[in-house]
């Protein structure tokens, strides 16, 4: 059986409770607002792009403690990456939460986002882990919406 | 089982016998899924506004529908078809004299609620809803009560008007009168809100419309598993409800309509059952019910409700609604005992619903920490985005009772949202 422990680990909490890079990016050259539409949780997420990298990533929104806190480990993990890099670790980061990583390998690659691994046990709560993520896409791929649905 | 059909009933149709005594572990018997462990923990159910738990007596009759009576009705000179003609059509006579309408014919089988808004939106709408005419329904409505609307009024540049719910989820009957004016051509109300567990003045709400001779809705989804309703007391025009919230299976619901306005509606969907002749110059079409009827419907669904509807006049909906009106007391004493809780919706007249929220716990990790507890709540916007935007919240959590819960069961629940507090320290 999942453990609660798994998916609540005390680092996600405390994401959830004071998130990082919480901010509207008022020079954004990209953003999107993803939503998901059975629960309501919303976020916009502001990027600003220097040549192919991330120079810098903020996001707004509300949502539950899962989603608030993958966003902002997400902004953490992506400053300073190109979108090649960006794009590797989304792909790594939900085949984590869909329990689908098993290489020691991503483990290394995702860093402090292997948090997340316990979602995995979890599988109504994948899509408040991807939310963020599936928004960053979005406004990468200049798409102003994402959507889980 | 008692087949409560055949009892004595008085006026309103409602059963003339002493009322068994309540006895919810009796009635925790009948329903076969309530006997097992969710992770590792008896399940608790109060997702009940969702959709209810069936009693042994409707999974027996599908069964058995199925396993001796299946055929096409309406149609077939054999036997079976007969038979099964038969047994929709007497599930028809079953509702009728539940819901206390006055001729078997103004009992549509439908879907569920939606489609019976729908079908009422888009052929009484479509008759009577022009340029610059007003829909009015009230703030507390299921989406299903409201996007039909939208979609008529914007197909014809009608308006929706909406009436107000002050800070407990009551509406505000003063402000509601007021928006009856003399382009309102119909007014859609729910009976029992699914999100703040409302209970709507329909008599009055009905009263007041019919005084500008103005049609009413209503919406019993929440209703009809809940309070015993008799549509010729409420006065409505129309009431929707759906099986499967009301201990019956999916996709089956019905359409009570006045038979005088149901004569005048044009049909909802064309197809077989609901014609009378067909040549390809001109279609008449079949009489009320069958003409709101097209194509084969779902039989086992109507077999099936009308197994539910005799197991809660059995049970008794005076008893039901006695025994959940004790669990809402209990359950709004404890739970608003707990720190950091509010009650979103705390209307004078309730229904078993407790819609929750917690200080910095969203409602979604509620309903996993709960879930681990095997408890299932709802969690969400609960179909009902308007309701959550009035007071300020993106979704809250929900607890809604069924007539097989039980106080331990809220207990357990109590604990449950205490282990959030734990978690989240």
């Amino acid at each position: 059986m999942p453990d609660l422990r798994d998916l609540y680990q005390e680092i996600i909490l405390e994401h959830s409770k004071a998130p990082r890079n919480y901010r509207e990016l008022k020079n954004a050259d990209l953003k999107a607002e993803g939503y998901n539409p059975l629960c309501g949780d919303r976020f916009t997420v502001y990027l600003q792009m220097q040549g192919n990298s991330i120079h810098d990533i903020g996001f707004l929104g509300s949502g539950c403690a899962i989603s608030k806190a993958s966003a902002s480990m997400m902004t953490q993990s992506l400053k300073g990456k190109t979108r090649d890099q960006a794009k590797r670790l989304f792909e790594l980061f939900h085949e984590t939460v869909t329990g689908r990583a098993t290489e020691n390998g991503n483990r290394a690659e995702l860093g402090k986002l292997a948090v997340f691994s316990g979602v995995s046990g979890f599988p109504a709560r994948v899509k408040c882990a991807t939310l963020a993520w599936h928004t960053f896409q979005a406004a990468l791929d200049g798409k102003q919406e994402a959507s889980t649905e | 089982m008692t087949i409560a059909a055949g009892l004595p009933r008085n006026a309103s149709g409602t059963v003339l016998r002493e009322l068994p005594h309540f006895d919810v572990e009796r009635v925790r018997a009948d329903f076969p899924i309530l006997r097992q462990q969710v992770r590792g923990c008896p399940l608790v159910y109060l997702d009940n506004a969702a959709t209810s738990q069936k009693p042994k007596a409707v999974i027996d009759a599908i069964v058995r529908y199925y396993e001796h009576d299946n055929s096409n009705i309406h149609r077939g000179v054999h036997y079976l078809s007969e038979r099964a003609t038969e047994e929709y059509e007497a599930a028809r006579k079953v509702l009728q004299s539940f819901l206390g309408a006055a001729r078997p014919a103004e009992i549509i089988f439908v879907r569920g609620a939606t489609e019976a808004i729908n079908l009422v939106a888009q052929t009484y709408g479509r008759t009577h809803v022009a340029a610059g005419d007003e829909v009015l329904i009230t703030a507390m409505e299921h989406h299903s009560n409201i996007v039909p609307w939208q979609l008529l009024c914007e197909e014809k540049g009608a308006k929706l008007r909406v009436a107000p719910i002050n800070d407990d989820g009551d509406l505000v009957l003063e402000e509601f009168e007021p928006l009856l004016g003399p382009r309102t051509k119909i007014v859609a109300v729910g009976h029992i809100s699914n999100a703040l567990g409302t209970v709507n003045p329909v008599a009055t709400i009905t009263r007041m419309a019919h005084a500008k001779k103005i049609p009413v809705l209503v919406d019993g989804a929440q209703a009809v598993p809940r309070v015993a309703v008799n549509v010729q007391e409420l006065d409505c025009d129309f009431y929707a409800f759906s099986g499967h919230k009301a201990y019956g299976p999916t996709g089956i619901g019905v359409l009570y309509g006045k038979a005088a306005l149901l004569e005048q509606m044009p049909p909802y969907q064309g197809g077989g059952d609901m014609i009378s002749s067909v040549t390809f110059e001109k279609t008449i079409y079949n009489k009320v019910p069958h003409k709101f009827e097209a194509g084969t419907p779902n039989i086992s669904g109507a077999v099936g409700l009308r197994a539910a509807i005799e197991y809660l006049d059995h049970v008794g909906m005076d008893n039901i609604a006695a025994h959940e009106h004790e669990l809402l007391e209990y359950a709004t004493d404890a739970i608003s005992e707990i720190p950091g809780v509010r009650l979103v919706g705390t209307a004078k007249q309730k229904a078993g619903v407790i819609s929750f929220v917690m200080d910095g716990v969203h409602p979604h990790d509620i309903g996993t920490i709960l879930d681990q507890e095997g408890i299932a709540i709802r969690t969400g916007h609960h179909c009902a985005q308007p309701v959550m935007e009035r007071f300020g919240v993106d979704a809250t959590a929900r607890a809604s009772f069924g007539l097989y819960n039980t106080k331990q069961e809220i207990e357990a629940l109590v604990r449950g949202i205490q282990k959030v507090h734990e978690v989240f320290g």
